[in-house]
């Protein structure tokens, strides 16, 4: 109103000016445009062109010159290691993302707890496997879990236990690879938690003790209800990334024993690089995308949310 | 006024209480770092082992003796491997490739970032929240369409991408320039506007705003995203091996895959050096960049 009332006073002389500012934001959409354009350009031939073009190459018989439709996908169905792969690759994301998120928390819970001082030297140790490049830690572990040199079989000797056939064995593979994939990906979990654990208020607690809150009440109703947002955020990426993980399932087991431990990723890699089937990879690796979306749908919602509840 | 009042009259009977909680809080702050030096364990002992088994020779390696005792220390597999050519190829091309990227992600990034924030055009909302849905699309969806394209792109200009280093700074940026920008765009958008309108009135240009105005205050997040696309140009796994396969081509992460590990020959002491190696530059960077590294991850809600 007072803008208007301005501009009214201001009246012939602001004419001027005005197409001058006109010509002015004409000139500046036009910019902010050049400048976006490498960005535009990067998405939509490296990212957006190569998503469709994988749909294209997945119906496309193995020597890519004729149109088969949907016959790559119907092959798979009756794979049954493609279902192998697809149940693994469920497990695999569900439960690493799950152990993920609850050692993320309770680790955040104990590095909050001891005095400000200690906590960053501790937060500075705990988040070292995130930043080591998983296939480099994954050499590690695969040595740790060598068949014959095993530093853990040698502990589990000690006590007296039988060696453990880490990666030999199907079901000792998968724990394998969930334990390596929770080892790289907990401190993640830690460190949003700890910034999250910050921003709820000494005061609420102070009220549930007042209350008369044991611990459990406390993280029940304080803690998790004020903490429901990242969480949420943080297990959607998780997830996301979870699913598409091929550094560790690659360089531990790559794939084996007998294809036991393969997820999308790995067996696309095997199918579509390795056999030089591209349809078919490329086929494999779409499956990945409906997981993808959901996940991302939720995320959108919760950051327009949390826009709304800013502005 | 009355929860003040409230407190004080639960003051002096709580008093009691008060001893029974600190000793509650000694316990629990025992049992704090009981459990937390449990979890140091675990999450150190991968990286520990790395530097034991590097500091070996083959023979004590193999030798039926305490695996997590060195006895004879050595640095033979340091001096080695630093003086084979072939590591320090795969060290150079990683060295080479990330510093491009981080280059190439930045120019990109910080104006996209810029017009994002802070100059808004036709569509620019929505490219904010594309960008974003781009940062999600993992790099196993993409692999197998970007090889092909690579190939059909040989077929039509004859210039050969496939298995040459510097086809990983065309795609490292996929995975690089989205997040860059999305944090890029958050830092921004925290500048008051007064500081910019400010600047325009004085006449300044965009150019003149974004590098005197814009850069300098966003800094912090700048670091941060540097940070970010040289942790992840360096550890990217799936692209060098999918699209680099000459031993003269590759980084080091698949480079120490390949071609350390010959057949059933496992050659322990050297994998363990090239990995920790491998592991150092981001590891240093962490050590001395460690409060820009953590305002990076948990700025942008990040891939974990």
């Amino acid at each position: 109103m007072v803008d208007a009332v301005m501009d009214g006073a201001r009246g012939v002389g602001a004419v001027r000016k005005k197409s001058g500012m006109r010509r002015m934001m004409q000139r500046k959409s036009t910019i902010a445009f050049l400048m976006a354009l490498p960005l535009i350009l990067l998405i939509g031939l490296l990212v957006l062109y190569p998503a469709f073009y994988a749909v294209h190459l997945a119906m496309l018989n193995k020597s890519m010159e004729r149109f088969v439709g949907l016959s790559n996908f119907t092959f798979l169905f009756k794979r049954e290691t493609f279902w192998m792969v697809v149940r693994q690759s469920c497990i695999f994301a569900l439960t690493a993302v799950f152990f993920k998120a609850l050692i993320g928390f309770v680790v955040a819970h104990f590095v909050h707890n001891i005095p400000a001082k200690g906590q960053r030297k501790w937060r500075g140790i705990l988040l070292i496997p995130w930043v080591i490049p998983p296939a480099m830690s994954t050499l590690a572990w695969l040595w740790l879990f060598d068949p014959s040199y095993s530093a853990f079989n040698w502990i589990l000797g000690v006590f007296g236990f039988g060696p453990v056939p880490w990666t030999g064995d199907a079901y000792w593979a998968r724990f394998s690879v969930i334990l390596i994939n929770v080892w790289y990906g907990a401190p993640f979990f830690l460190i949003m938690y700890l910034a999250a654990l910050k921003s709820v208020p000494e005061q609420l607690y102070e009220a549930a003790a007042i209350d008369g809150a044991n611990w459990w009440q406390r993280i029940w109703f304080v803690t998790l209800p004020m903490m429901r947002n990242i969480i949420a955020i943080t297990v959607l990426f998780s997830t996301i990334v979870t699913f598409a993980n091929f550094d560790i399932v690659q360089v531990l087991t790559a794939g084996g024993p007998v294809d036991k431990t393969h997820v999308f990723a790995t067996w696309a890699f095997r199918l579509g690089i390795q056999g030089g089937d591209i349809p078919l990879g490329a086929s494999v690796s779409l499956f990945m995308f409906p997981i993808l979306a959901i996940c991302a749908v939720f995320i959108l919602r919760d950051i327009h949310r949390r826009g709304n509840e800013a502005s | 006024m009355t929860t003040a009042d409230i407190a004080v009259s639960q003051g002096t009977p709580r008093r009691a209480r008060y001893g029974s909680m600190s000793r509650d809080r000694r316990w629990a702050l025992r049992w704090s770092y009981f459990f937390l030096v449990l979890f140091a364990v675990f999450f150190l002992c991968p990286p520990l082992y790395m530097l034991i088994t590097s500091l070996k020779t083959s023979a004590e390696i193999s030798a039926a003796t305490n695996p997590w005792w060195i006895y004879h220390p050595t640095l033979s597999n340091y001096v080695e491997l630093l003086t084979s050519s072939m590591y320090l190829t795969f060290f150079r091309n990683s060295a080479l490739v990330s510093i491009f990227v981080v280059t190439i992600t930045m120019i990109i990034s910080v104006p996209a970032a810029f017009a994002l924030a802070r100059m808004k055009f036709w569509g620019s909302a929505m490219l904010a929240t594309g960008v974003f849905l781009t940062y999600l699309v993992p790099d196993s969806l993409l692999f197998i369409p970007l090889f092909k394209m690579f190939a059909v792109f040989n077929e039509w200009t004859d210039i050969q991408l496939i298995n040459k280093w510097w086809v990983l700074l065309i795609v490292y940026p996929t995975l690089t320039v989205p997040f860059c920008t999305w944090i890029m765009i958050g830092y921004f958008a925290s500048i008051p506007k007064e500081l910019d309108e400010a600047a325009l009135m004085d006449g300044a240009n965009y150019r003149q705003i974004l590098f005197k105005i814009f850069i300098p205050v966003a800094l912090p997040g700048l670091i941060a995203a540097t940070i970010f696309a040289f942790t992840v140009s360096w550890a990217q796994f799936l692209y060098p091996l999918a699209f680099t396969t000459s031993p003269d081509q590759l980084v080091l992460p698949v480079g120490i895959i390949t071609t350390l590990i010959k057949g059933d020959v496992f050659n322990w002491g050297q994998i363990m050096t090239g990995a920790l190696l491998g592991a150092a530059p981001p590891l240093i960077i962490y050590a001395f960049l460690m409060d820009y590294y953590i305002a990076g991850l948990t700025a942008g809600a990040t891939k974990g």
